[in-house]
């Protein structure tokens, strides 16, 4: 990592941890990137080298696991003219390239987390903050409780506040896959359907709202620890 | 109803409604109860629909009530009001978060202290008092209700505002907005305590050493984080495989620092001084040829590695009273140090420290992982939480996506099996079949065990088996390629934890038969207890050369087989019991630090030949799983092992730290002191029980299963929802069959006022 500070200033940095999940390591990703461009051409190269296994970059060239990793995956998707530390902050990243990231490339649900998270008026990029937000929910820290509202957001496909028949069978095709040989039959996609409002919906209103979610959440002790994205 | 309710129904009016006459839901038209308006549905209902409404709820079969209509097919007067109701809007929109949050803050001060009668609103029902709706019938816009959160965070702690804060599921930049807005009291509080000389001063010095000590923390957080070198492998793992091949990895890791941690202890207090101070050799030491590597017998016998090696006198001692014919040879200023006594203690330390750590960690890890009601409701629950966000790769998510499919494809099955009655004749068959299949794998089993007696038997007896150290090395290969074979044999219990428990349990208590039962007897003119170690040491050796064939050659093979001969490109699924068990069974043969083959073995083996299990493995039940595992059978059977053979076994007369004692402890064995004095070590077995016994179901009190109660009964709730929804349809509908009417009686002036006296009958 080398001798370089922290160009985020302490105050901002502070900010971050106190309003986050995150710890300070994980926000200050990209430090001696923005300082040492140099090292972003052979990080560009070593990204392309190991596009198809994903390997992330910073243990190439970091010494310390943690530090600094959400800025510096947020720099690496900024043109170069963009990466000062001021700029990176208010730039806005398009959603090909968050949904290019090798943590969300493989999930189904990568649409849906962007614009989930999206604060843009037009909700198709994503800026530095969105970002931050979106590693931490799903940190490791994060209450159950507020990954639990997320995850009921990214399920509603129609966001409009319930999961209705219509959500419930996206959500199903996303699990399954969306090929035709891959999903359910019409009769076993009702039938499930069925059985899930059967179970979840209480006040037998026909979908299933955040409180009722939350409620089938707490009964499986699995759901924090499988809604996590490890940066 | 008792009292009357004022309720305000906040919905923006369309523009085909205005200018028409007032609807019920107007303001100035809503009555002061509800009472009244459903009294006017109610008759017209009476009038028109309720036959048909009687129809269908005979149809359905239940006395619920059910929507007269779909969803879709309402009408948008109905829909919009549907769309603004709470239990919609707080999944959406953030003022409804806001004011759910402004509620939850009052919550939170409200039970530091306790609350007035007069503030609870007692005529409100439950779900209102939830989103706190006021009595005042002045609707509140969202910069009310911001404000008005901002006034309860400025009246929290610090510490308990910005934890308010970063639970809350908004942007980024609306948290920094409202902690900006709560913090600025303080500001002007400190402002005014400026002239207060020393009281600021300390507030001020206090604030900063916080400040320090809070970054000192996050320094330490960093630094320990920066000494984890394994996480990028684990989150490859992770990536891969997905969580329950990564709660194996997390076990492991777990096991070799507690390892470490007992290693530790030993080398200090036990190997430590005793290679400060060796005893003298009885005879000349042996040559060291290959095979004590495998053996353990030959050069090693007589090194700090077995126990007979260690001093049974007094360390150090001052020269004045000799005793045990140890040589006198005093360090200048050393201390005694009494070898029996240091052993026996800081064994039993070691086991003690165990059994609490593992105790409570199967506590705690019980308390985490299982929740009242985690049964009921598979559909839901793994549509809603089985997804793996964990897993990167594209191919490992193509397997998840199938795994997911599977899964719910056999919950679907079963689920149509418990909906068709079955004959009693069916049912039993069917368990008559799985009686017989746990028979023959129990079988099995037993046979295994049996095979192992019969064979030590075997050995004890043939003469010319004793003499030769190679054939030391039968016994723990028999036992190996049993464990490694058995599996195979019975293929319905592959993967099945229990019966791999049960094969090895077998297997281990033929083992403690035969070394405490028979060879004690047999072995008269040797240290039996080096002879045990030393067969442990052998055992472990084998096991791990045999794991080291089998991953390296017998998975390849496999997956050579599978992709040549059966055409099929699928790797063998990584095999998360049995892995575990061979874990455990290290580990309990060695009841002291392993080797890291062990830990490294498993990982390469993963990574080059194997993918993820098919049957879906609960992370978090596998931890307590394993946890269990390793304290009930594994340590409880070491336990057990040697308590029985400190107390009740005639210790060896050669070489050994209790010899020539009747047993090694007790008041023949080491509780005696010189010079008669007994001392107070009979508490140290009882300290054991206790801990072991009493710290199970203490902990298990304090950390009951966590359940959810909901904090009121929604069932009626949900029939109040449903009515007044057929309410509200029922009224739109008759305001456009009145629209309509109206429509056609202005077109047909002239009309009859015989079709106007029909229309009024409706």
């Amino acid at each position: 990592m080398g001798g370089s500070g922290s160009r985020l200033s302490k105050e901002l940095l502070a900010e971050y941890q106190d309003l986050t999940f995150l710890t300070k390591q994980e926000i200050l990703f990209s430090v001696h990137v923005v300082l040492a461009p140099h090292l972003v051409d052979n990080e560009q190269q070593a990204r392309s080298g190991n596009e198809h296994t994903g390997k992330p970059i910073a243990e190439n060239t970091d010494s310390s696991p943690l530090s600094t990793r959400a800025h510096r995956r947020f720099c690496e998707l900024l043109p170069q003219e963009q990466r000062s530390v001021e700029q990176s902050l208010l730039a806005q990243v398009p959603f090909e390239q968050i949904l290019s990231l090798p943590e969300l490339k493989a999930n189904p649900f990568k649409e849906r987390i962007c614009r989930v998270f999206s604060t843009s008026p037009t909700r198709d990029s994503l800026s530095f903050e969105d970002f931050l937000d979106l590693l931490s929910v799903f940190s490791d820290t994060a209450t159950p409780d507020i990954k639990s509202h997320y995850a009921f957001r990214i399920f509603d496909f129609d966001d409009d506040g319930t999961l209705n028949r219509e959500d419930l069978s996206r959500l199903v095709n996303c699990l399954t896959g969306e090929g035709e040989d891959t999903r359910l039959s019409a009769s076993e996609m009702k039938q499930l359907i069925d059985n899930i409002l059967e179970e979840s919906d209480i006040d037998r209103d026909g979908t299933i709202n955040l409180s009722e979610f939350q409620h089938v959440i707490s009964r499986s002790p699995d759901f924090a620890s499988s809604f996590k994205i490890v940066l | 109803m008792a009292q009357p309710l004022a309720f305000i129904l906040d919905v923006p009016e369309t523009p085909g409604d205005q200018g028409q006459e007032p609807s019920p839901y107007d303001e100035s038209e809503v009555h002061d109860s509800f009472h009244q308006l459903i009294q006017e549905q109610s008759q017209w209902a009476a009038q028109e629909g309720l036959e048909l409404q009687q129809r269908e709820q005979e149809a359905t079969g239940s006395g619920q009530q059910t929507l007269r209509r779909p969803e879709g097919t309402q009408s948008t007067a109905t829909l919009r009001i549907l769309a603004s109701m709470p239990s919609r809007t707080i999944g959406r929109s953030r003022g409804a978060i806001i004011s759910q949050y402004y509620s939850r803050t009052v919550q939170l001060r409200r039970r530091s202290s306790r609350p007035l009668l007069g503030d609870f609103v007692l005529s409100a029902r439950p779900s209102l008092r939830l989103y706190d709706l006021e009595l005042d019938p002045t609707a509140r816009e969202e910069e009310e209700k911001q404000s008005l959160l901002v006034k309860e965070l400025q009246s929290l702690a610090v510490a308990q505002r910005d934890h308010m804060l970063r639970g809350m599921p908004l942007s980024l930049a609306e948290k920094r907005s409202l902690r900006e807005k709560s913090r600025t009291p303080r500001g002007k509080w400190r402002g005014q305590q400026g002239s207060g000389g020393v009281c600021s001063c300390c507030g001020r010095l206090r604030y900063a050493c916080v400040l320090a000590l809070h970054s000192l923390g996050l320094a330490l957080l960093s630094g320990l984080q920066a000494l984890t070198p394994w996480r990028y492998a684990l989150k490859r793992i992770g990536g891969q495989f997905g969580s329950s091949v990564l709660s194996y990895f997390l076990f492991l890791k777990t096991l070799l620092a507690f390892n470490a941690l007992l290693q530790l202890l030993l080398v200090a207090c036990i190997v430590g001084p005793q290679v400060a101070f060796p005893p003298a050799l009885p005879g000349p030491a042996p040559i060291c040829t290959g095979l004590e590597l495998l053996t353990g017998a030959g050069c090693f016998t007589h090194t700090v590695m077995f126990y007979g090696h260690y001093s049974n006198a007094t360390l150090n001692q001052p020269c004045g009273s000799p005793l045990d014919g140890s040589q006198c040879t005093p360090r200048a200023g050393g201390l005694p140090y009494n070898m029996p006594l240091a052993y026996l203690y800081t064994v039993g330390a070691g086991f003690f420290i165990t059994c609490i750590t593992l105790v409570y960690s199967m506590a705690h890890s019980f308390g985490e992982s299982y929740r009242v009601g985690s049964t009921s409701g598979v559909h839901a629950i793994t549509v809603f939480c089985s997804w793996d966000y964990k897993v990167t790769q594209k191919r490992a998510s193509r397997l998840q996506q199938d795994n997911i499919r599977t899964r719910l494809k056999e919950l679907l099955a079963e689920w149509q099996l418990r909906q068709s009655p079955r004959s009693v004749c069916g049912r039993l068959r069917q368990a008559a079949a799985l009686g017989l299949a746990w028979l023959l794998c129990l079988g099995t089993a037993l046979g295994c065990a049996v095979a192992i007696h019969v064979f030590s038997e075997f050995l004890i007896q043939s003469p010319e088996a004793a003499g030769q150290e190679a054939a030391l090395l039968v016994l723990p290969l028999v036992v190996g390629l049993l464990n490694l074979g058995a599996p195979y044999l019975c293929v319905a219990a592959h993967g099945n934890i229990i019966w791999n428990l049960i094969l090895k349990l077998a297997i281990l208590g033929t083992l403690c038969y035969h070394w405490l039962g028979r060879r004690v007897a047999v072995l008269q003119d040797q240290c039996w207890e080096d002879f045990v170690g030393q067969e442990l040491y052998r055992f472990l050796v084998m096991d791990f050369v045999l794991m080291l064939l089998d991953t390296l050659f017998g998975e390849l093979v496999w997956r050579i087989i599978s992709e040549k001969k059966l055409k099929r490109r699928r790797k063998p699924e990584f095999d998360i019991a049995r892995n575990v068990l061979e874990l455990i069974y290290g580990q309990t043969l060695t009841c002291a630090p392993f080797p890291l083959g062990f830990l490294l073995s498993p990982q390469t083996s993963l990574l080059a030949n194997c993918q993820a299990p098919r049957r879906p493995w609960l992370a978090s039940h596998m931890s307590t799983i394993f946890l269990t595992l390793l304290c009930f059978p594994a340590f409880l059977g070491a336990a057990i092992f040697l308590c029985y053979a400190v107390w009740q076994v005639k210790p060896s007369k050669h070489l050994c730290p209790f010899r020539n004692l009747t047993a090694m402890y007790g008041p023949q064995g080491v509780g005696r002191i010189p010079g008669g004095r007994r001392p107070q070590v009979s508490w140290l077995p009882w300290v054991h029980l206790r801990g072991g016994g009493g710290g199970g179901p203490c902990c298990c009190e304090q950390r009951s299963a966590r359940t959810w109660l909901p904090s009121q009964s929604p069932f009626d709730e949900g029939e109040d929802k449903i009515f007044l929804i057929n309410k509200l349809h029922s009224i739109y509908e008759r305001k456009e069959r009145e629209e309509r009417s109206r429509v056609g009686t202005t077109e047909e002036t002239a009309a009859p006022p015989t079709l106007l006296t029909d229309e009024r009958d409706d």
